[in-house]
């Protein structure tokens, strides 16, 4: 059997296999930035008892493997827990849970460089904290964030093969499952890389269109 | 063997639409200090870049002691260790000590051994009154050092001639001199100097000719005196006068 | 069973044994994975059209084939070629190619941030693009990647757990298979992940030494005045 009537064949398992990939991609796009954004929050603007919990939270989330973070939640914790999710939520959950200690990391580092006289500006004003937070420094953080999302990106969706390891039927997982049922191997992952590298090309037009459209003239990352 | 060390024959290059260089030609003797004059932008430092090919003429000749270097590939680095460069931007090595910046081109280019490398650098550096600041990074040197080094880094490979690409355009004017008085000297020690410049003092007391560039050619040359005090061209005579007023 | 015996008399042998193999894993890949790194940043900015655009499309596909997925090719689909490595060779190889195609972008970066002048001065004293490159550009570029190279030798040190996928039992396969057979997850993975932290944390700390080191004034991660 040729590649090209084996990818029509199981042309529409693979949509399927797609499309979980790129469920558990938004899946951990979003649950990083809701986790990630108040913890990068806490980190510059939190008092000591809250920065510490938050630190370790980090860098535990950027020590471990994926792999051992994936075997960690799916066999121990979940279960000990009492929670019988499916593979999938738990591959969502767990690349939302490290997902989130990168992105806090781009955030703070984009809220840190915001000068301190726009804080200092809007406090004067009579804002609170929080309002000069939500008004000034986050909406400028936000957009200076955008570059370091065309980094997150392509790294989750690598990352989202690992789920391979328990069961979610991505699209690793299902390319496999076309290997061992047509004993065509190589042909197959590669149309399966050629997949990945397309997912990844489209996903970074998508973020450069969003940095296109939310750009502020003059307010470049980088300069001229 | 021709009495010329250096000799530019109607030299061209254009950028795209635009005629940089239209046609340049002069010879220069051993020992001459020939200094070029003229608007910003009329190809002076072109024409010094296409003569050790940094950049490559569309047309024309040089030679260098009756050694063509035009369309010589990739012999040119063999070339342009007889003439020395001198930049704007001193262009200094910056992960090297001054001492490391001067003797690095003898030892990977000439295969110099290291030890005599290194005392050769460090005279070069005495020469040029730097030798103190031999272990000092180019990031903590002032503009007039760094550019006294990057003298001393093209001195020694004991080129034949050095082209100094507006030296101090580049520098606070009290630091302008100190490099000035550097080029005097060399000058006076007899070594052939091509000096692209707006510094006028300098053309005057140290050229042996002054050459008047506008609009990539060459418009008029001629012993200082006469080129800066009376010039015969209408546009050299404006352009010294606008000089002048400053 | 308490977690004490099974800490002492299972896991931390079995973790043991597992590290031994994931510091073999990673001190293979390292030095190949730069070297090869470096010859693709070179071939991407120095080479020409040929060389440049075949490097250009290796960076594409390492980085945007899942290393997981390579690690298969690899092991799985080569056979069928009449390749057949060992799942540790395997491995190995994967991580360099992957590896090298990371490190290869950092370089890459830096030598393009290095100023034009350098080069240009470079060759005005006689040196070829090539002793340029060596003495000149390299030794700077280097400098100035190492943040992101030491980023992506720590990456390699989380990912050297993928080889487990393909059979060698390194580290987290040591922590699966002992947490399998005793039923003691939660103990065996966080304990591995105690590991896997302190060798990051170690590494990390050994780069900032490195930094140190090597710095030369004026020269920091940005570029210079």
């Amino acid at each position: 059997m040729d590649i090209i009537s084996i990818l029509i064949a199981w042309g529409p398992y693979l949509l399927g296999g797609i499309a979980v990939t790129l469920g558990l991609v938004l899946s951990a796009l979003a649950i990083g930035f809701v986790l990630g954004l108040p913890i990068a929050l806490i980190q510059v603007y939190g008092n000591r008892i809250l920065r510490a919990p938050a630190a370790v939270y980090v860098w535990f989330f950027r020590g471990l493997p994926i792999l051992v973070l994936l075997f960690l939640f799916y066999f121990g914790i979940f279960p000990a827990l009492g929670l019988d999710f499916p593979a999938f939520v738990v591959g969502a959950v767990v690349l939302g849970l490290r997902g989130a200690a990168y992105q806090s990391q781009i955030f703070r580092g984009a809220i840190q460089s915001i000068a301190e006289g726009q804080m200092t500006a809007a406090l004067s004003l009579g804002m609170t904290r929080w309002m000069a937070i939500k008004t000034i420094i986050l909406p400028q953080a936000l957009r200076i964030s955008l570059p370091g999302w065309s980094n997150e990106y392509p790294e989750i969706l690598t990352d989202s093969a690992v789920c391979y390891a328990i069961g979610v039927m991505e699209l690793l997982t299902r390319t496999s499952q076309i290997v061992s049922q047509t004993y065509v191997t190589l042909p197959v992952y590669m149309a399966c890389a050629g997949i990945f590298i397309l997912l990844n090309y489209a996903g970074m037009q998508v973020i450069l269109k969003a940095e296109e459209k939310f750009a502020i003239p003059g307010f470049g990352v980088q300069s001229g | 063997m021709s009495d010329y060390i250096l000799r530019v024959v109607d030299l061209h290059k254009n950028f795209g639409e635009r005629e940089i260089l239209h046609g340049i030609s002069f010879k220069v003797k051993k020992g001459e200090t020939i200094v070029f004059i003229g608007p910003s932008g009329t190809g002076k430092s072109t024409l010094l870049r296409c003569i050790n090919q940094l950049t490559v003429p569309d047309k024309g000749h040089v030679y260098i002691d009756d050694d063509e270097i035009t369309g010589c590939g990739h012999r040119i680095s063999e070339y342009r260790q007889r003439i020395g460069m001198v930049f704007q931007n001193f262009n200094l090595f910056d992960h090297l000590t001054a001492v490391q910046n001067v003797e690095i081109a003898p030892i990977r280019v000439r295969k110099m051994d290291k030890k005599l490398a290194r005392e050769k650098a460090m005279e070069e550096l005495r020469r040029v009154g730097m030798e103190d600041w031999a272990d000092h990074y180019p990031a903590e040197l002032s503009g007039g050092q760094a550019q006294r080094v990057s003298i001393a880094r093209s001195l020694a490979m004991d080129p034949e001639v050095i082209l100094f690409d507006e030296p101090t355009s580049a520098l606070d004017p009290e630091l302008t001199r100190e490099v000035l008085e550097v080029m005097k000297d060399l000058s006076k020690s007899g070594m052939t100097m091509l000096v692209v410049t707006h510094e006028m003092g300098f053309a005057r007391s140290v050229a042996t000719e002054v050459v008047f560039m506008e609009g990539g050619q060459i418009v008029e040359q001629g012993p200082p005196s006469e080129i800066m005090q009376n010039p015969k061209h209408p546009r050299t005579r404006e352009f010294i006068g606008k000089i002048s007023e400053h | 069973m308490d977690p004490v015996t099974f800490l002492t008399q299972f896991l931390m042998p079995a973790l043991w044994q597992g590290l031994v193999v994931t510091l073999e894993l990673v001190l293979l890949t390292a030095p190949f994975g730069l070297v090869l790194g470096i010859g693709i940043a070179l071939g991407r900015q120095y080479g020409g059209p040929a060389l440049s655009t075949a490097c250009a499309g290796y960076v594409i596909f390492f980085k945007g084939c899942p290393l997981l997925l390579l690690l298969f090719m690899l092991y799985f689909g080569l056979p069928t070629v009449g390749i057949t490595l060992p799942a540790f060779t395997a491995s190995v190889l994967g991580f360099i190619l992957c590896n090298a195609a990371y490190n290869s972008e950092y370089i890459r970066g830096a030598i393009r941030s290095i100023k034009d002048g350098q080069m240009t001065a470079a060759q005005a004293l006689g040196m070829t693009k090539a002793q340029a490159i060596e003495s000149i550009i390299l030794p700077q570029a280097l400098r100035r990647a190492i943040p992101g190279l030491s980023n992506e030798f720590i990456y390699l040190i989380k990912y050297s757990s993928l080889a487990y996928m393909i059979t060698v039992v390194e580290l987290s396969g040591a922590a699966k298979l002992v947490a399998t057979k005793y039923f003691m997850f939660n103990e065996a993975f966080l304990a591995v992940g105690i590991v896997y932290l302190a060798l990051v944390t170690v590494t990390t700390y050994g780069v900032h030494l490195l930094e140190k080191r090597v710095a030369v004034p004026g020269m920091t991660g940005k570029s210079p005045a």
